[in-house]
């Protein structure tokens, strides 16, 4: 592919999809800084890998190098201990034990007590709530983006709405 | 449906992912269970909230920025090195004109006599394409568009895709199963690329008309470490790339031959 209609054709398809691409990163990374590093990078990425780009959903080819670019930043420069690997069957008994918050506090819930929250949540968890809530992907484009089958996308969210509720009614509890 | 049932389900019952089956049965359980419909009540609570609450990071302007820049960094064409007109000006220019004579005339006879010399440059032109486009697929996660073991789903997935039906075969009794395949682009073409598995490792084996009808015998090189095959046989081009080892990929195109060879039909 010639380079100046490659370039047109990646500016036409690909950076549409910029803001969801720094939103993932974003939560992600839970930096900005960093974010901005990485969305760049998988940019470039993108753009190297755009003639390997055989058609299909273009938001979630993009999201999948994005996804891959942050993992690959963090397992490089996580300070070891923060949010260590994580392991979905072993936490998954820990969902039975914290109380829900009540309806009337989860709807009444501000904008930064959920944002902490979820910013809180093991990565697995942040990110499938963060492309199903924010970026409102389908349970098929989540499997693409996140490698995994339709099963556990399904089975992901359901644990992470649990842990971001019972997050929430820990947080509120100790406010009131 | 029981509320264990109903707990596991009611996540994708929200979202509009369930089956239909499933989702009569939940819906069903829903009317009967206080418990589970008021799971779904507080799951939607949190799901409103979430949404209310613009949790959505925007791209800010400075990134955008540096994003253009490092594309026109990407896209730029190598640049040379201007021709100083000065060198030009200063040198005996006639002197210059002989030696360029000299040296297109004896490229040219090199061109005519030797057709060995030109096959090298394209060969080894297209390799880095071929290397490049087997190591992008695996890096990209791109690997494959039609993930299937069976030739019968494989093949058919190209219709309508390419210009031409490229041969697709099976050998996962020989060790070589073929895992799926997917369009890429060679050559200034599309070209069809298989995709087969010898134990954890990957082959692409790239495909494409030959208009020459040539049959060229294999020829293998490796580049950083893959190994590259090359021939042509039966109208079609054929490159197969991977990092097993070269006696795994001479014995996976000499498989490939034998089955594409009229007298084993």
């Amino acid at each position: 592919m010639p380079e100046t209609p490659k370039r047109e054709h990646f500016e036409q398809s690909v950076l549409p999809h910029l803001d969801a691409a720094y939103n993932l990163a974003r939560w992600l990374t839970r930096n900005e800084q960093d974010a901005q590093d990485v969305t760049q990078e998988a940019c470039l990425r993108a753009f190297r890998f755009f003639e390997g780009y055989q058609g299909g959903n273009m938001r979630a080819w993009f999201l999948t190098i994005v996804r891959n670019t942050c993992y690959t930043w963090l397992s490089q420069n996580r300070s070891p201990g923060t949010n260590e690997e994580f392991n979905e069957e072993i936490h998954s008994t820990e969902d039975s034990g914290g109380a829900s918050p009540e309806l009337q506090a989860l709807a009444g819930a501000d904008r930064e007590t959920l944002r902490r929250a979820l910013e809180e949540l093991p990565d697995v968890f942040r990110e499938v709530l963060v492309l199903r809530e924010i970026e409102g992907m389908s349970y098929k484009e989540i499997a693409e983006v996140s490698s995994v089958s339709l099963g556990t996308v399904m089975s992901r969210l359901a644990r992470a709405r649990t842990r971001l509720r019972q997050a929430l009614g820990a947080a509120m509890g100790k406010e009131s | 449906m029981s509320c264990d049932l109903t707990e596991r389900y009611v996540s994708g019952y929200l979202d509009g992912e369930l089956d239909l089956v499933r989702t009569i049965e939940v819906e069903a359980h829903l009317k009967t269970c206080a418990d589970c419909a008021r799971e779904l009540e507080q799951q939607q609570a949190l799901r409103e909230a979430l949404r209310r609450s613009s949790l959505a990071y925007a791209a800010p302007a400075a990134l955008r920025n540096r994003i253009q820049a490092s594309l026109d960094a990407a896209s730029a064409p190598a640049t040379r090195t201007p021709e100083k007109a000065s060198v030009w000006q200063g040198m005996q220019i006639w002197r210059w004109a002989a030696a360029f004579a000299v040296l297109v005339l004896c490229s040219v006879t090199a061109w005519q006599l030797l057709p060995g010399l030109r096959a090298p440059s394209q060969n080894q032109r297209l390799a880095a394409e071929v290397f490049a486009s087997h190591v992008r697929s695996l890096e990209a996660n791109h690997l494959m568009d039609v993930v299937s073991t069976d030739q019968h789903t494989v093949k058919p997935w190209f219709d309508g895709k390419l210009d031409f039906s490229p041969p697709v075969e099976d050998f996962a009794s020989d060790g070589f199963p073929l895992v799926g395949g997917r369009l890429d682009y060679l050559e200034g073409r599309e070209v069809a690329a298989l995709v087969y598995q010898r134990r954890k490792h990957y082959i692409n084996l790239f495909v494409w008309p030959d208009a020459s009808g040539s049959r060229a015998a294999p020829a293998m090189q490796s580049q950083q470490g893959y190994n590259l095959l090359r021939w042509s046989q039966g109208g079609f081009h054929f490159w197969a790339a991977s990092d097993v080892s070269a006696p795994d990929l001479a014995e996976f195109v000499r498989l490939l031959q034998a089955r594409l060879s009229p007298e084993s039909k």
